[in-house]
């Protein structure tokens, strides 16, 4: 069968045949011990240096970055934007921060939760963690937030908390881990910017497929 | 794909004087590789990041077996299946089988190189199922029954106007020449196959062994459309893209869009790890790789195991003056550039790809840029050395060099040779200093002048006293 | 770094280009060997580095010409040579011989010796003691081995601006491959001719009224296309300028000066 004739065939060029005990311990423990490679002097920063590097390579990659001192402002924060957009309608999630918010400053603005559709305008997640190397998000999947959110609209709008900005990606990934036991959700996005392609004659422009704005509600907290 | 490798010098030929694609590729030239440097600039880690991520791949490649039955029992562990596939025909039928199985009429694809190094989009075409590329590049090229001609910007080769042709042809639509419009036009009617799409089936930057999970790196979104909105997810990927963790995963990803575009991160990296969760709301029920080797097993162990390190970023072939000159189409097949000269022999045999190593002047300029240190000009030196133990290589130039070797291995002999060659050439040029047309040389005096030798030769010269 | 007293023992490797087409290059390799302290010998039995063979894949008569040309520089201190390309294949050497022949050590030796002109003058012996003079404007050209195997970049340009009146200035795309590339240009010669094309044009473009550099086969390749398009930009390998040795012609130009000059004598 395949397998066993590439493994077989892996094997034969390595010049040994199945691997031993002490060859297999050693690629183990490589796994177990989730060592970082070599990590920026960049990624290192202290956590205000942090925040602010995440903000300029956010703004780098084109994303807008809204400033607030609570979650509590979002949904106004949310609503002027919108209004400002003539957008009629926000999706969100169902994170228990989302949800917990009083929405009553959208006003005239529909709010559902759901699934993302074609068609969707605009849409509102929370985020895991914010990676300030790049100006990075790191968002997954769950039953409370439908992957189809970040990319089905036209607008992405994302809660991200300063407190959760780190400076590596190594550092988010460990936290992933241990928010999940080890288990990883089905999707786990890291998002820089909106969509855009450069695939008609080298041009960049937004909105290929994914959406054509991204808009972070940065929580100073 | 129709291989048109043994006709590069006809195909090369044809390139350099087509206008609209040295204009595209003029486009490419002042476009990655200033971006890349500049993304270099900003990294001051760079080279240090680059000898550890040649190092890490060699530990993987030394330890591939393990790390690629680690991943698979993650995958399994996860809900997903792994299959194996030997050939492409073995790739193509088990991606056939599980459409068929689920009873897939449209199948949205992400960008895949591999699956065009096994034909896949033709062989699901044959068995009634419609594959829609949904990568803007692949798309146009879709539409225009093209075939990619860059391994990350796979429409590099088209001008505007192809572009606006190619839709108002397919769209239904008025003709338009302004890109924003292009691609708003893409992205409605891909929306649509999005959605009504069976199956999904993208590729896989790397296969992380810690968790069972594939990374797709999009600038698009369409790869992440096309993994989470059909009932199931297909993932096609080679043997050696596995990675130890997440920290390995990391690692290459630095280096990943820095090479390629110059950008410091992809704009979407997506990790996909098994089936939708319980409670989830959206994702896929069932998720596959299939992991194919197509000759890449073959390398392990020999000369070539080095070229099995490639991340698939393209910087050595948007440095390549010899890529710039002729596009990728000229090398007839899949993988053009630099890595393409190394492994579509690999994959085709010397036989049919031989000219490939032979098109280049060992700059080593793909060397001194690629991520992990590949010793390209020196791998395709080791399929020329094949081709002549295989004598395959041109008769003109075995036995011309056979008649150099001859004379170059005895000085004496040689002596000769060069003083006539000298006295002679210095003749022909008379008082003008250079020779127009030179028999025997009309590789050289097409196209340039010949300059005239001094006359005597120094060795001459120099057993006379002359100092 | 030698004492004062001890004059290095240099073997020339006079490259096959140099000795059939252009001898002042290794004259002007010898002066200034000599004006660093150097002893110079040229060793008989050498005709070509094998760079020929090697990128044909025929590693049999590359081993031979190796073997030979190892032989031929056994016991100097250094061996030096005008050329990136030529030195780099000797350093290719090594790599032709399996662990445990004993040619392998014998080539990785040679390695360790072998040199290229501006290189071993200025990262060797850290000489700059150049004493000539050129009236004009240069643009130098890096060659691809020179540049890339052996280091070869800023050593020729300290040295040139050590030459009194000379101006450099660089040109766009200095270190993109001429299209030489030994049987490349033969091989594949209208790829080659587009990449001589965009090398003349940024020849042109930089203003220098000659073309400098360190390898023969790139400069050729440039004079002789620039000559078919019958530009006036002139070509000169960089150890003529750095030893003032500027009588014979630049490379592929006319000598009817010369003839003149000599009819007035």
């Amino acid at each position: 069968m395949s397998k066993a004739e590439i493994l077989g065939n892996i094997r034969r060029g390595l010049g040994r045949g199945e691997p031993n005990s002490k060859q297999r311990a050693a690629a183990e423990s490589r796994l177990a011990a989730k060592d970082n490679n070599l990590i920026p002097k960049r990624a290192q920063l202290p956590q205000a240096e942090q925040v602010q590097l995440f903000k300029d390579m956010a703004i780098e990659a084109a994303a807008e970055i809204i400033e607030l001192n609570s979650i509590s402002e979002v949904p106004m924060a949310a609503s002027e934007w919108l209004h400002k957009a003539s957008i009629q309608e926000l999706i969100t999630a169902s994170s228990p921060e989302l949800k917990a918010l009083d929405w009553s400053a959208l006003g005239d603005i529909q709010l559902s939760e759901r699934v993302s559709q074609v068609g969707d305008m605009a849409s509102i997640t929370s985020s895991f963690a914010g990676i300030a190397e790049t100006g990075t998000l790191m968002l997954h999947s769950s039953s409370d937030s439908p992957t189809t959110l970040n990319f089905l609209p036209d607008v992405h709008m994302v809660v991200l908390h300063a407190s959760t900005i780190v400076g590596p990606y190594e550092d988010a990934w460990k936290q992933l881990r241990t928010a999940h036991n080890g288990v990883m959700p089905r999707t786990v996005n890291m998002i820089t910017g909106p969509s855009r392609s450069a695939d008609i004659e080298q041009k960049l422009q937004m909105g290929a497929h994914g959406p054509r704005t991204l808009v972070i509600l940065l929580i100073n907290d | 794909m129709q291989i048109k490798s043994p006709e590069f010098k006809e195909n090369a030929r044809i390139a350099l004087k087509d206008v609209g694609l040295q204009k595209a590729l003029g486009n490419l030239k002042a476009g990655f590789p200033t971006k890349r440097a500049a993304a270099v600039e900003r990294m001051p880690e760079f080279e240090d990041l680059r000898d550890q991520a040649r190092d890490l791949k060699n530990h993987i490649l030394e330890n591939l077996d393990i790390y690629l039955e680690q991943f698979e029992s993650k995958v399994v562990e996860n809900g997903g299946h792994v299959h194996w596939a030997r050939t492409s025909e073995d790739a193509c039928k088990t991606i056939l089988d599980i459409c068929q199985q689920v009873g897939a009429k449209t199948v949205t694809k992400g960008k895949s190189m591999v699956s065009e190094e096994v034909n896949l989009n033709e062989y699901l075409e044959k068995n009634g199922i419609e594959p829609v590329e949904t990568d803007l590049g692949e798309y146009i090229l879709q539409l225009r029954e093209d075939h990619p001609s860059h391994i990350i910007a796979p429409a590099i080769h088209l001008n505007l106007e192809d572009v606006s042709e190619a839709f108002h042809k397919h769209h239904n639509r008025p003709k338009s020449d302004d890109p924003a419009v292009l691609m708003q036009e893409a992205r409605e009617m891909l929306r649509k196959k999005f959605v009504a799409a069976d199956v999904g089936i993208t590729g896989a930057n790397f296969c992380v062994a810690e968790t069972g999970s594939t990374i797709i790196v999009t600038n698009e979104g369409n790869g992440d459309l096309t993994q989470t909105l059909p009932k199931t997810h297909i993932v096609i990927t080679s043997i050696e893209k596995v990675v130890p963790t997440l920290e390995d995963m990391t690692l290459f990803q630095r280096l990943l869009a820095r090479s390629a575009t110059g950008q410091e991160f992809t704009v979407y990296n997506t990790l996909s790890t098994g089936p939708r969760r319980e409670g989830d709301q959206d994702g896929p029920e069932n998720f596959h790789v299939v992991l194919v080797d197509n000759g890449r097993s073959d390398m392990v162990g020999t000369e070539l195991q080095d070229m099995l390190r490639c991340i698939r970023c393209s910087a050595c072939m948007n440095h390549c003056p010899v890529y710039g000159a002729v596009g990728g189409h000229s090398y007839g097949w899949v993988y053009p550039g630099p890595m393409g000269s190394v492994l579509t022999p690999q994959m085709i045999g010397i036989e049919n790809a031989g000219l490939l190593p032979n098109a280049s002047t060992a700059c080593g300029k793909c060397e001194s840029v690629c991520p992990v240190r590949i010793p390209l000009p020196k791998l395709m030196r080791h399929w020329r050395e094949n081709e002549f133990e295989k004598h395959l290589s041109p008769k003109s130039v075995r036995y011309g060099l056979a008649g150099w070797g001859f004379f170059a291995k005895r000085p004496a002999l040689y002596r000769w040779v060069s003083r006539s060659s000298a006295w002679f050439m210095k003749k022909m040029a008379g008082k003008k200093g250079r020779i127009n047309k030179l028999p025997l040389a009309g590789g050289w005096t097409d196209w340039r002048d010949m300059p005239a030798p001094e006359g005597q030769t120094f060795m001459d010269q120099w057993k006379q006293g002359k100092r | 770094m030698s004492n004062a007293a001890h004059k290095p023992r240099v073997g020339l490797f006079v490259t096959c280009l140099a000795d059939m087409f252009r001898p002042t290059v290794a004259f002007a390799t010898v002066r200034l060997l000599e004006a660093a302290g150097c002893e110079v010998e040229v060793p008989e039995k050498q005709t070509c580095c094998g760079q020929p063979a090697f990128n044909s894949g025929d590693r049999k008569t590359t081993q031979d010409i190796a073997r030979m040309t190892i032989e031929a520089f056994d016991g100097y201190e250094y061996v030096v040579g005008p050329s990136g390309s030529c030195i780099g294949m000797l350093h290719y050497y090594a790599d032709l011989f399996d662990d445990g022949d004993p040619w392998k050590a014998r080539a990785e030796d040679l390695k360790s010796r072998a040199f290229e002109i501006t290189s071993f003058l200025v990262d060797k012996l850290d000489f700059d003691k150049i004493s000539a003079q050129f009236d004009g404007t240069i643009t130098y050209h890096d060659s691809c081995s020179g540049l890339r195997q052996l280091g070869v970049k800023q050593q020729p340009r300290k040295l040139l601006s050590k030459v009194d009146n000379l101006k450099l200035e660089e040109m766009e795309e200095a270190e993109t491959c001429c299209g030489f590339g030994g049987t490349f240009c033969v091989k594949y010669p209208d790829i080659s001719n587009r990449m001589v094309s965009n090398k003349s044009e940024f020849i042109s473009a930089s203003g220098a009224d000659t073309l400098v550099g360190g390898d023969l086969g790139c400069l050729l390749n440039m004079a002789g296309k620039l000559k078919r398009e019958g530009k006036t930009v002139e070509a000169r390998h960089v150890v003529e300028i750095l030893a003032g040795m500027l009588d014979q012609p630049a490379i592929g130009e006319a000598d009817a000066d010369k003839y003149a000059l000599a009819q007035q004598v």
